[in-house]
């Protein structure tokens, strides 16, 4: 398998999928580097005649305050949840009690409903604890839903760490929390990175609660990007280079811990 | 020591995320600092709920905006526009928070039955007469608008424009290479289509989305039954399931053979964008057409022209933006101060020319409006009106919807018996009441 | 929002060794319980006021929840356009989760070979998932413009440009069938995820079994199909179950995409514009059940298996 025939079988598949994966990421950029009169559909493939930054200007003018409303609304939520989760996954995994084996499922369930079956309420909730129109109430829907979804992160990695660990730290007197404080947490970084990067990513990209759960000062950038592109005159250049400003830190994310991310899924798998 | 560093690296996730949200709180007390007025006027803030987010839609609200903070230098104008376009729309969040009890103080609702139908049935809106009274409305606001928007003697909202919906878009150099003169019958429209594409035109009606074929079968429904019969559809008098509804509904599938098959790719705009570029001869859209035709630099008469929509000619198909003041609004006088202006003459003559429509109110200056618009005031003076299906004036939104859903079942189908089979179901599930 | 984050969910197959003895107390269950609660009341106490409102006859803004039984769901049953929404989602299952399961499983044969510059590879293939499905939407529909000849633009203008006319479709605008164009961009933002799930997977088969079977005489080829493609057939359920319940539930996507129109028509959108824009919240709310139950019924079981196999362990 070393000869270079087999060693292009791979990587002309791979780089023909790599030019797939990069179109539309071309075309975004491209159109957004664009002045507005040379923004034509027959010409959507055509580089700029001169690289212009003045859609990027013009993005941020209107992006600026809503990017940072997702910085505030995204990484409490995202730590928050991941923290509970790490809490959660380590009694599921490492706590028998009675009802264990419903509770798990039953939380499980939560991160499969569609989420239009649960709006109405949500809303109807969050105005009854007075927590609609600010930040708050995001976050707090952001941490709920996002629950299950780092609780089994969590549980399935604690469940691969030797009991001898846990045996240790119980025979040293240590109680559950301390167990979980001294002995497990620093243990669950990698399930940390993915639970972080798999909250940020959801919380960021989230739209639907966002414009029912907040007002017009605290929405995320989703909100104001959708907006933006509802307009009459389809800017589609401001449009494009605003839908590539939002999406700059959920890329930055992954291109620069996507590594752990895998790392991560795969350190449960790969450890025994 | 990896996991050490690891915990380390954490708690300063921890703590930069607790640094964040302090500063969230600091900003929010700034901003809850009131602004300080002069003069001991109103202050405070208002919010305002609307669909208008881009283009001419928002300038014109900005304009109005503007009036009101002369006027009312001391309240904030809190502006929770939501963009209808990209779908998760601006009714849903309306909806979802007037379900929870927590109204803005004044919203966007077209005058008719989806405001008669929705607001009014659901008792969240309060009655404006005081305020008629008060700025002596009725004197100055159309006559044939204001049954539209009361219930038992109350009206319900503040009217700030008018748009026409039967407006024919067209092409004078496609129309004059083609030897065409612009149709006023149905029978002669189908006539020039059907020329235009003997002469290699593939679909001379250009056509948007599903919603702007809506707009086009509530033309052709105008244009079949005549205004008499079409009111009657609406108010309960007429039926559904009579021959004149058949003979439009297959009207409706005659024109459809002459659209674009890119249809549901394009909006509105990219419809009317064909006619501009002679790629299509015409387009029936509402008068915000033509905002959209000035803003890509196209001059009336050169680039486009129009007429009513062929067999309309003499009706006047509308339909008007109009704002409400809700029932325990959080902030009651803000929002009656914004209604004020939004019904004034200043307020209508900032908004109106930049939206690209006519003002509610029949005193507005005539110097501000170009060419179509003069056209479109003295039309409304002078024709029949009824009104817009799709834009909310003549069903109320259950109905409508499922409507919505016919329409697009036919488009599929092109079957006209099981339309009319729907529509006459529709008709009977959800009546104006 | 509708498939982003939560629901594109995890990797539920890694079977994780319990060990035997697992430590007692009720204080595990006080730790749980903020957990607990606030799923009880986010998840199962909205689920029960949405399928209230499901029996109810309410239509308009203002609740009405009079007694109505089935009527909801023998109204859906003979609705013609929901008989459309399952034909459309039914379609869009097949393309998008064997799209991903396909192209996932190609890509992560062809970066387990272990050649150069994988963590590349891997990032590039693995970024689409970081977008939202609004933008992604955005962007595709100005590549799968239908237009063609003259008006070609997009993706359309591109094969005309380099000769591929005959690839030159009208995508989602195409009758009956238009539904497939839009689970290309699905597949575009999802198949990189599966591929890294598949990835961990094929690393996690003990590269002793593969020496074995090269031992035994088996050629490359035949060392996939009969060592390794088993070992991944939990890896791929696990991606069935995520891949088809983000189908059941995609809903942003398409409205970014094409806007609300019957001939794209989905549950999920139906949902939203027949509450939303007509006030039929009885309808939606059944509709939400529906969608709500064909979700379990897909996740359930697998949940069920996946626990009891693992309890066995």
């Amino acid at each position: 398998m070393t000869d270079r025939n087999s060693r292009a079988w791979v990587y002309i598949p791979l780089s023909m999928m790599a030019l797939f994966y990069l179109v539309p990421m071309f075309v975004m950029l491209n159109t957004g580097f664009k002045s507005f009169d040379e923004v034509s559909l027959r010409t959507m493939w055509d580089l700029p005649s001169s690289i212009s930054f003045d859609n990027f200007v013009a993005a941020w003018d209107a992006l600026a305050p809503n990017l940072w409303n997702s910085v505030r609304i995204v990484v409490p939520a995202a730590t928050i949840s991941s923290a509970l989760g790490s809490l959660n996954g380590y009694v599921l995994a490492r706590w028998r009690f009675r009802g264990a084996n419903i509770v798990f499922p039953l939380l499980l369930f939560g991160m499969f409903i569609p989420y239009q079956a649960i709006l109405i309420p949500l809303v109807d909730f969050m105005k009854n604890v007075g927590l609609v129109g600010g930040m708050w109430g995001l976050v707090i829907a952001h941490v709920v839903y996002g629950i299950p979804i780092t609780t089994l992160i969590f549980r399935n990695y604690f469940a691969t760490i030797p009991a001898s660990l846990v045996e240790v730290a119980r025979i040293d007197g240590a109680g559950i929390w301390q167990t979980y404080w001294r002995v497990m947490l620093p243990l669950a970084i990698p399930s940390f990175v993915v639970a972080l990067i798999w909250q940020f990513t959801s919380a960021w990209n989230d739209f639907l609660f966002a414009v029912v759960l907040t007002d017009n000062t605290a929405w995320p950038v989703t909100v104001a990007l959708n907006n933006l592109a509802g307009s009459q005159i389809i800017e589609w250049n401001v449009q494009m280079a605003a839908s590539f400003m939002a999406a700059i830190p959920t890329l930055l994310v992954y291109i620069f811990l996507g590594r752990y991310f895998l790392r991560g899924m795969m350190a449960g798998s790969l450890k025994e | 020591m990896q996991s050490i560093k690891g915990l380390r690296w954490l708690t300063v996730v921890l703590v930069t995320s607790m640094v964040i949200m302090g500063c969230g709180g600091d900003e929010g007390t700034d901003e809850t600092t009131t602004t300080a007025a002069a003069g001991g006027e109103m202050t405070g803030e208002v919010e305002v709920f609307s669909w208008w987010t881009g283009g001419g839609e928002a300038a014109g609200l900005e304009a109005m905006i503007g009036v009101f903070a002369t006027e009312d230098p001391g309240i904030e104008f809190v502006n929770s526009a939501v963009a209808g376009g990209a779908g998760t729309n601006a009714r849903a969040v309306l909806a979802s928070r007037l379900q929870a009890n927590d109204p803005p103080d004044s919203w966007q609702g077209h005058a008719g039955w989806e405001l008669i139908g929705t607001y009014v049935a659901a008792d969240q809106i309060e009655s404006l007469n005081f305020l008629y009274d008060q700025e002596g409305w009725l004197d100055v606001m159309p006559e044939t608008l204001i049954p539209l928007i009361s219930k038992d003697g109350d009206i319900y909202s503040v009217p700030v424009n008018i748009h026409r919906a039967n407006v024919l878009w067209a092409n004078p150099t496609v129309l004059a290479d083609a030897g065409i003169d612009m149709p006023e019958s149905f029978d002669d429209f189908v006539t020039a289509l059907q020329t235009l594409k003997d002469g290699g035109m593939d679909a001379p009606l250009a056509m948007g989305e599903q919603w702007t074929s809506m707009h086009l079968f509530e033309t052709v429904l105008l244009a079949t039954l005549g205004p008499d019969d079409y009111n009657a559809l609406w108010d309960g008098s007429g039926s559904w399931d009579e021959a004149g509804v058949t003979t439009a509904l297959e009207n409706f599938a005659t024109l459809l053979d002459f659209t674009n098959s890119d249809a549901s790719a394009l909006s509105w705009q990219d419809a009317g964008q064909l006619v501009i570029d002679g790629s299509a001869a015409f387009n029936v859209m509402g008068d915000w057409q033509e905002g959209f035709f000035r803003e890509i630099g196209s001059v009336p008469q050169e680039g486009y022209t129009w007429a009513p929509v062929p067999g309309t000619g003499g009706n006047f198909q509308f339909l008007s933006d109009s704002f409400v003041l809700a029932k325990n609004a959080p902030h009651r006088d803000e929002a009656i101060a914004w209604l004020t202006v939004a019904g004034s003459r200043e307020g209508q003559d900032a908004f109106n020319p930049v939206k690209g429509s006519i003002p509610a109110r029949n005193d507005g200056d005539r110097s501000l409006y170009g060419e179509y618009l003069l056209s479109a005031m003295d039309d409304w003076a002078s024709n029949t009106v009824v009104g817009s299906l799709t834009h909310g004036v003549v069903a109320n939104d259950s109905w409508k919807s499922e409507i919505d859903t016919a329409l697009g079942l036919f488009m599929q189908s092109r079957d006209v018996a099981a339309f009319q089979t729907a529509l006459v179901a529709a008709a009977a599930a959800s009546p104006n009441e | 929002m509708q498939a982003t984050g939560t629901e594109r969910g995890t990797r539920l197959s890694r079977k994780p060794r319990l060990n035997p003895v697992r430590m007692k107390g009720g204080a595990g269950l006080l730790l749980l319980l903020p957990s607990i609660l606030a799923v009880l009341v986010f998840v199962y106490g909205f689920i029960g006021w949405t399928a209230r409102v499901s029996v109810s006859k309410w239509k308009g803004l203002l609740p009405d929840y009079t007694f109505v039984g089935l009527d909801n769901y023998k109204n859906l049953a003979a609705d013609p356009r929901f008989a459309i929404d399952v034909r459309n989602t039914a379609i869009f299952t097949v393309v998008f989760v064997l799209g991903c399961l396909f192209i996932g499983l190609g890509l992560a044969m062809l970066l387990d070979k272990g050649i150069r510059a994988e963590g590349f590879y891997r990032s590039l293939f693995l970024f689409p998932m970081a977008i939202s499905f609004i933008v992604t939407g955005v962007v595709w529909r100005w590549l799968m413009n239908p237009a063609v000849g003259d008006r070609a633009s997009g993706l359309n203008l591109l094969f005309e440009n380099v000769g591929l006319d005959a690839l030159v479709n009208r995508w989602h605008t195409t009758p009956t069938w238009g539904i497939a164009a839009v689970a290309l961009p699905a597949v575009w933002q999802m198949s990189g995820y599966t591929m890294a799930i598949y990835l961990a997977g094929l690393r996690a088969v003990p590269e002793g079994l593969r020496e074995a079977a090269r031992v035994d005489g088996a050629d490359e080829w035949q060392v996939y199909r009969r060592v390794v493609l088993p070992l991944l057939r939990p890896v791929t359920l696990s991606a069935l179950i995520i891949l088809g319940h983000i189908s059941l539930k995609v809903f942003d996507l398409i409205i970014a995409l094409a806007g609300k129109q019957v001939a794209l028509d989905v549950p999920s959108i139906y949902m939203w514009t027949t509450t939303f824009d007509g006030y039929f919240f009885g309808r939606g709310a059944s509709i939400g059940i529906v969608l709500l139950v064909s979700v379990a019924v897909l996740v359930i079981p697998y949940l069920w298996y996946t626990l009891r196999n693992e309890a066995e362990q």
